[in-house]
């Protein structure tokens, strides 16, 4: 349904994206994860025709988003991060018009509106002028323009943000009932909603692709990279000199345990190895007293965090070498 | 056909429920009243609307921005222009679209100063030909006013900016004439030829010159023309 080959967008000299390359399914819930700045309202900018790639192709049911902007144009429904209404009229008109230039008759527009009215949970407010209405409505006009043309692939740019708690679960399930009929993407910075909603997540950071996969498969997919819980009784000073020591051991840091007479350790550990066994072995070497070893599982945060981190590392700030 | 049609509709239906329309119109017809009152008092008055078409036209340069500088800055400001522009809808709809709204609506404050007119014809006898060709020529004027002022609405999000750019560059139609006589030749030429100024007189002679007429259409097409490019390249940007 969504088709991204290698879209590159440079505003002025500065690469928003580059080289990003995924495709949607019929019918999936794609989410777009990354920190404010990343590039996934530039790449949500690109798919809906706003504007055009640097360079890169992408496609929207099956037509180009550049050649035939129009037509793919057609079978978008999107709702920017600012969402984009007409303060001075009420929902009713507002959709009447969203339908009108989209081609719907009146008929239609008669029909459909009644529809998402219902969906989002408008009814109250149907000849309310949107100026008037809260953020968490305004949210709700936002998402039922976009979905009453029926289009086939849905955009929602941060569809959450800046909404109170209550709205936000609420939206949430909107999102996901909506997920039901449409192939849809779906931006955030909050990895527990994405997890929440998607089927699949894209990680973006500095304008890249770091890591795509399902929300519980990022978990296990990164089991190397993972933190281990040991509590030990024995010397603090002599347990931390001798587990700094074992091999692929990252950082150590040491709960406080109050009541206790044994020390708590959270250990993270080097990507891709599981070290259980090694801190087992050099605890009982030592005869000190084990009296647990558990490995942490990530956080989709905690996983968030390393992959960018991780990037970072991997490519030093270009600017400090030039 | 049909989103040039909707997006018309919608605007024609915002400015008529704008209070600030109705707030700069009055401002304008207060104007233009007081001065063909002045117009009109004197001693030697004719009979006529060329004082009236004087002033309106000339505060034509003003009201003209106001009414246009909210069109597309606005949109870009809301953030609703992301929305057209996604939809699908071609730029040169949006821009027709607006633009004819904007004209409804100043067509509508001229009709108003017809008031005026009917005055001339309660207490005097003008020639009807003249007022017939003035009234061309306002609507003429008018028109091109609307156009430069839609330009200056796509160039910024900012109306007051935006206003500010349709008044600059439409005194400067009105007034290169006056610097066309200090350039010598060709220059001097084109700047008397591209000016405003001297125009409107013929209409409120009788005379409807042929190329006034088209002066004024090529303005609106080159102007409405440019708001359209404008808004194209802003996806490029």
């Amino acid at each position: 349904m969504i088709e991204v080959s290698d879209i590159t967008k440079f505003y002025g000299d500065f690469p928003a994206v580059t080289g990003i390359s995924f495709s949607v399914e019929k019918g999936e819930i794609l989410g777009f994860l990354g920190p404010n700045g990343a590039g996934k309202s530039t790449t949500m900018k690109i798919l809906t025709g706003f504007m055009p790639p640097t360079s890169g192709t992408a496609s929207i049911a099956g037509f180009d988003i550049v050649e035939e902007s129009l037509n793919a144009r057609k079978h978008i429904g999107y709702l920017p991060e600012t969402v984009p209404l007409y303060l001075d009229m009420t929902v009713s008109d507002y959709l009447a018009f969203m339908g009108n230039i989209r081609g719907m008759n009146g008929k239609e527009i008669a029909q459909r509106r009644s529809d998402v009215i219902e969906i989002c949970h408008l009814e109250e407010y149907s000849s309310t002028i949107i100026g008037k209405l809260s953020k968490g409505y305004r949210q709700r006009v936002g998402i039922s323009q976009a979905i009453l043309h029926e289009p086939d692939v849905l955009i929602l740019d941060e569809p959450t943000i800046g909404i109170d708690p209550i709205q936000v679960v609420e939206t949430r399930q909107l999102i996901k009932d909506l997920g039901d009929n449409h192939t849809l993407i779906l931006s955030s910075h909050i990895l527990p909603e994405v997890s929440l909603i998607c089927d699949r997540v894209i990680i973006i950071h500095e304008g890249q692709i770091v890591a795509v996969d399902e929300p519980e498969n990022l978990g296990t997919n990164l089991s190397g990279v993972e933190r281990v819980e040991l509590e030990v009784k024995g010397p603090n000073r002599e347990i931390l000199a001798v587990l700094e020591s074992v091999d692929g051991v990252q950082e150590i840091e040491r709960d406080t345990v109050t009541g206790g007479a044994f020390h708590r350790y959270q250990i993270t550990v080097d990507l891709g190895k599981d070290i259980r066994s090694d801190l087992a072995k050099v605890v009982i070497q030592n005869n000190w007293e084990l009296l647990k070893l558990q490995s942490l599982g990530m956080t989709l945060e905690e996983i968030f965090l390393r992959l960018t981190i991780e990037e970072q590392q991997l490519n030093p700030e270009p600017e400090h070498a030039q | 056909m049909n989103n040039l049609i909707a997006i018309t509709a919608k605007e024609t239906k915002a400015y008529f429920a704008m209070p600030s329309a109705y707030v700069v119109g009055a401002m304008f017809l207060v104007l233009t009243g007081v001065f063909f009152v002045f117009d009109i008092s004197s001693p030697f008055a004719e009979a006529g609307v060329r004082g009236l078409v004087d002033w309106a036209s000339f505060f034509t340069i003003f009201l003209a921005p106001l009414l246009t500088m909210r069109l597309l800055a606005e949109e870009q400001k809301l953030g609703t222009l992301e929305l057209l522009l996604t939809s699908p809808v071609r730029e040169w709809e949006v821009v027709l679209g607006k633009y004819i709204a904007s004209l409804a609506m100043l067509l509508a404050i001229q009709f108003v100063t017809l008031y005026y007119v009917l005055m001339i014809y309660v207490f005097g006898d003008p020639d009807s030909g003249p007022v017939l060709s003035s009234y061309l020529g306002l609507i003429l004027h008018g028109a091109a006013a609307l156009a430069i002022g839609i330009l200056g609405s796509s160039l910024s999000a900012n109306q007051i900016v935006a206003a500010v750019v349709g008044t600059a560059v439409l005194l400067f139609f009105t007034f290169i004439d006056r610097v066309s006589s200090l350039v010598e030749g060709a220059p001097g030429g084109f700047l008397n030829a591209i000016s405003m100024d001297g125009r409107l007189s013929d209409f409120t002679r009788g005379v409807i010159d042929t190329s006034h007429v088209i002066y004024f259409l090529s303005l609106i097409a080159i102007f409405v023309f440019l708001t359209i490019r404008s808004l194209e390249t802003r996806r490029w940007r």
